[in-house]
């Protein structure tokens, strides 16, 4: 009995391993800055380069940071979702305008839609650095206190924003 | 010869590194450079160093290496200073930790498992006894053979 048992054991294991494999995402890297304050920068505005952002300027207020590039190719993709998600006016959007000419950013944001409150530059991927960057497009959720809530990397998709992102940025605005 | 090339070709092409031109002035730091950047996992595409990694993402972090080395910083803060950002999974060698845990212990596992298994095979095999065929049966088997062997 024990000879048919053990490798119907074995086998359990290895397909369970293996399953859970499958789901796994080995693009999707759990950033550290969860749950952490958000990386301290101050960043000239892509539309007024003399004026600076950062982060300390949004204490008090849920605000989105979408790191976007007009070199990325997905987030060509997520575009339409951002436009939408600002209509609802649900949250402040940042941009990272992530190591970006400054003229093709401004041209893609006029065909295609300024979703952002405003966006800020980082020429040469500095911010980027601080902030884990390494796949565009990414998404921050960070708090009322200036705390990174939640990390999404790649685009965001409509069903992205209405399971995960929606929710939790109820939630935040209703923390005090 | 056309072969030959080939086969050159094919070996040449599997040393990869990327296009570098950061050069520190003291040897020392240099070979700490080089030992950091080949230690640490370029993120975009994960198989790779940022040593070997041609990734504008790893260009811009043998940058950030480059300079905190310059800046007189030690091989652990510059680590601390990666790891803080994009998380153990930057480093080629992660440190043990119950996180990391089944990743080390793992195939020491596997390894016991597979030493008893085979202990528990080799005992179980000597304890069958071979069986005795007496001169009556081996006449019997051989007569067997022979006649049997018709079809």
């Amino acid at each position: 009995m024990l000879k048919y048992i053990i490798p119907l054991i074995l086998f359990i294991v290895l397909a369970v391993f293996l399953a859970v494999g499958l789901k796994l995402k080995p693009s999707e890297i759990p950033s550290p800055l969860l749950n952490k304050p958000a990386p301290a920068f101050s960043a000239p505005k892509l539309t007024a380069p003399n004026e600076k952002l950062s982060p300390a300027d949004l204490k008090g207020k849920v605000w989105l940071f979408n790191v976007w590039a007009s070199w990325c190719v997905s987030c060509r993709e997520e575009h339409p979702v951002l436009n939408k998600f600002a209509k609802q006016q649900a949250v402040i959007i940042v941009g990272l305008n992530y190591k970006d000419d400054p003229e093709a950013a401004k041209n893609w944001l006029a065909s295609l839609g300024n979703p952002y409150n405003d966006s800020v530059m980082d020429a040469d991927g500095r911010i980027g650095i601080d902030w884990g960057v390494y796949g565009v497009p990414e998404t921050f959720v960070i708090d009322k206190k200036g705390v990174v809530r939640y990390k999404h990397t790649g685009p965001v998709t409509g069903e992205d924003l209405q399971n995960k992102l929606l929710p939790l940025i109820a939630k935040l605005q209703a923390e005090s | 010869m056309k072969h030959w090339l080939l086969v050159l070709l094919f070996l040449v092409s599997t040393l990869g590194f990327a296009i570098d031109d950061h050069q520190l002035a003291d040897p020392e730091q240099q070979k700490a450079y080089e030992l950091i950047i080949s230690e640490l996992r370029c993120l975009v595409c994960q198989n790779q160093t940022i040593a070997d990694s041609n990734a504008e993402l790893a260009a811009d972090l043998r940058r950030q290496v480059y300079e905190m080395l310059q800046q007189g910083k030690s091989k652990d803060e510059i680590v601390l200073f990666m790891t803080d950002r994009y998380g153990d999974f930057v480093l080629y060698n992660p440190p043990l930790k119950t996180k990391t845990a089944l990743l080390w212990l793992g195939p020491i596992a596997f390894l016991l498992t597979g030493l008893i298994m085979i202990s528990w095979i080799i005992r179980r095999k000597k304890k069958t006894e071979p069986t005795i065929i007496d001169k009556d049966k081996q006449e019997k088997i051989r007569h067997l053979l022979g006649d049997g062997d018709q079809s």
